[in-house]
């Protein structure tokens, strides 16, 4: 496990990572890639275990399933900065040839990813059928996915909701990236997603909150409780409290760069607010 | 030229030929898992929970959910069958496939019953006419449409042994059983009869229908050759080829629209290498209705009479 000032090291950079992605192909997902920057380096840095000699199966080890794909930036960057592909090659993020498409897909092998998700509300499903094989397999390892808060407005979530519950799918951790907005606006005006803490434990679930899930310490705190919660026959769901675009001040609070990238100009702006701390790829 | 016989002794569902395949698999190989959305009596599939309690999943009525989970429990080797009807099979999951499964390239058996419109009395809402151009759209898939119980049996052991998507199309009509001698390979079709002036290519319940129509046409002085596509991708194109080049008309039968089915296939061979004449029995761009599954059969032109009918219609239009 990695500490707090390695996380703390390693969060501005792959912020850098994700803007000058996004600004090179002028195309791509910054908001919600910069919301989660927190959550994916205390994910591979502190809470998983697995291993970079990538294998398909992935026995033994803890997986991660990404629902809401168009955040592949962050996700990339994480990736490579754990040592699962060369940093250098997310110059290609988005490029013809390139391991590294718009949404993430096993179709190119990229180390590191496990199924293709993009068309949204997937991803939960499938995380729990990678937690079905694990009991099968007598193997102890946990599932970890991450979901759009607006992705839950796809109902085939609530089908995964309701199984997970109701069979007790309990080395399962879903993170729910809840920063209540989306591309049309903020959830609220497109479609209110409701109280999600008690829907979710109606369905059977444990809930986790994390008030700040852009501070680190409660990222890891929270993420160590998740896990704490494991195995005791519920699904675990953490609501993690995140802002959009955290991190680049002109991206915080609006879905404006949900979808949009930055022009020369505001790359500079977002990464004079990013020191390079482990050198730009 | 004489016609070889087939006999049968029983008429029985194609779907109950999947659940002794799924069964038999249950014994023989422990990475098979099977997962259904509330159809398992329907399916055939309760010889494998009732033995496999621990490797049989049911979903409830959720196939969207069933889709991604079968996709997921590929991840550490697991084999999973998923079961439901075709519609459901499909249609109703065609985006959770494409993503999850197919893009993601992974090691799922989609098995579906009650396709086409044998289904009988439910009506259009069920029948679904399209789910094979659904699937052979999808880059990787393979796709097969099995004609008795025998060929289903053997067809689940053999994409149990196929490493990738696959769909498998059966059905719930009882049909004859008379594969039982005849061996199954995935992309290989199956010469049923020699014949020298038309070739009849049939898959899932038209093949016996197709085989009957030979006999007709065989006392109107008519050799038709027939052979039985059971995959329909990939398509094994040079045993078509080669009957179609002795007989110079070719009669595609399937129970499926003629937009996106089998025919359709033969047909881009046959323009791209050998252009021949060409008769569809299939669905004609429409939906099914309520009915009893001969009834259907009649009035969607999917039957031996039929099959008949447009052997001669194509042997007119030979040059």
């Amino acid at each position: 496990m990695a500490s707090l000032e390695t996380l703390q090291q390693l969060v501005p950079q792959v912020r850098r990572d994700i803007l000058r992605m996004v600004h090179q192909v002028n195309s791509g997902h910054p908001g919600g890639s910069l919301g989660c920057a927190e959550f994916f380096v205390t994910l591979y840095n502190h809470v998983m275990e697995y291993s970079t000699d990538f294998d398909m199966d992935g026995k033994n080890e803890d997986l991660f399933f990404l629902s809401n794909g168009h955040i592949s930036p962050v996700f990339y960057s994480t990736l490579a900065r754990s040592g699962f592909f060369p940093v250098a090659e997310l110059a290609t993020f988005r490029k013809l040839d390139s391991r590294l498409q718009g949404h993430p897909t096993t179709h190119e092998g990229l180390p590191g990813v496990r199924i293709a998700s993009g068309s949204l509300g997937q991803g939960m499903s499938v995380a729990i059928g990678a937690a079905e094989t694990k009991k099968l397999n007598g193997d102890a390892h946990t599932v970890y996915s991450l979901h759009g808060d607006g992705e839950l407005q796809e109902g085939q979530n609530w089908e995964a909701i309701l199984y997970a519950g109701a069979k007790g799918i309990d080395n399962l951790i879903s993170t729910i990236d809840y920063n209540k907005q989306q591309i049309d606006g903020s959830t609220d005006d497109v479609l209110p997603l409701g109280d999600l803490r008690p829907k979710l434990e109606t369905f059977g679930w444990v809930v986790i909150e994390v008030e700040k899930g852009n501070d680190l310490e409660s990222v890891v705190k929270g993420m160590e409780a998740a896990k704490a919660a494991s195995g005791k026959q519920k699904p675990v769901a953490v609501l993690l409290h995140t802002v959009m675009g955290n991190g680049v001040d002109f991206m915080m609070h609006t879905h404006a760069w949900h979808g949009k990238a930055p022009n020369d100009e505001q790359l500079a702006t977002g990464l004079a607010q990013n020191e390079e701390t482990l050198g730009d790829y | 030229m004489g016609l070889k016989e087939y006999t049968f002794t029983e008429k029985i569902d194609t779907r109950s030929g999947f659940g002794v395949g799924l069964a038999e698999l249950g014994e023989t190989n422990p990475d098979v898992v099977a997962l259904c959305a509330d159809l398992t009596g329907s399916l055939k599939m309760n010889a494998f929970k009732d033995a496999n309690p621990e490797r049989f999943f049911q979903i409830g009525i959720a196939e969207a959910n069933m889709m991604g989970i079968a996709a997921g429990m590929t991840i550490g080797g697991k084999i999973p069958f998923t079961g439901t009807f075709a519609n459901f099979s499909t249609g109703r999951v065609y985006d959770q496939i494409r993503q999850s499964i197919a893009y993601s390239h992974k090691n799922v058996k989609i098995c579906a019953s009650h396709a086409g419109v044998t289904l009988g009395e439910d009506g259009a809402t069920h029948q679904i006419l399209e789910d094979l151009g659904l699937m052979k759209m999808l880059p990787g898939m393979t796709v097969i449409n099995t004609c008795d119980f025998e060929q289903t049996r053997k067809a689940t052991h053999a994409i149990a042994a196929h490493n990738g998507p696959v769909y498998l199309r059966f059905g719930r009509p009882a049909v004859p059983n008379f594969t039982s001698d005849l061996p199954f390979e995935i992309g290989k079709g199956i010469l049923l009869q020699e014949g020298t002036d038309v070739t009849l290519v049939a898959t899932g319940h038209l093949v016996w229908e197709a085989l009957e129509a030979a006999k007709v046409l065989h006392e109107q002085g008519i050799s038709a050759e027939v052979i039985n596509i059971h995959t329909i991708k990939p398509l094994d194109d040079a045993l078509i080829l080669q009957s179609v080049k002795k007989t110079g008309a070719v009669v595609s039968c399937e129970e499926h629209n003629y937009l996106g089915g089998l025919g359709e296939s033969i047909a881009r061979v046959l323009a791209m290498q050998h252009p021949t004449p060409q008769e569809f029995i299939a669905t004609q761009d429409t939906f099914g209705e309520s009915g009893t599954p001969a009834q259907l059969m009649e009035k969607y032109g999917l039957n031996t009479a039929a099959i008949v009918r447009k052997s001669q219609a194509v042997i007119a239009r030979k040059a």
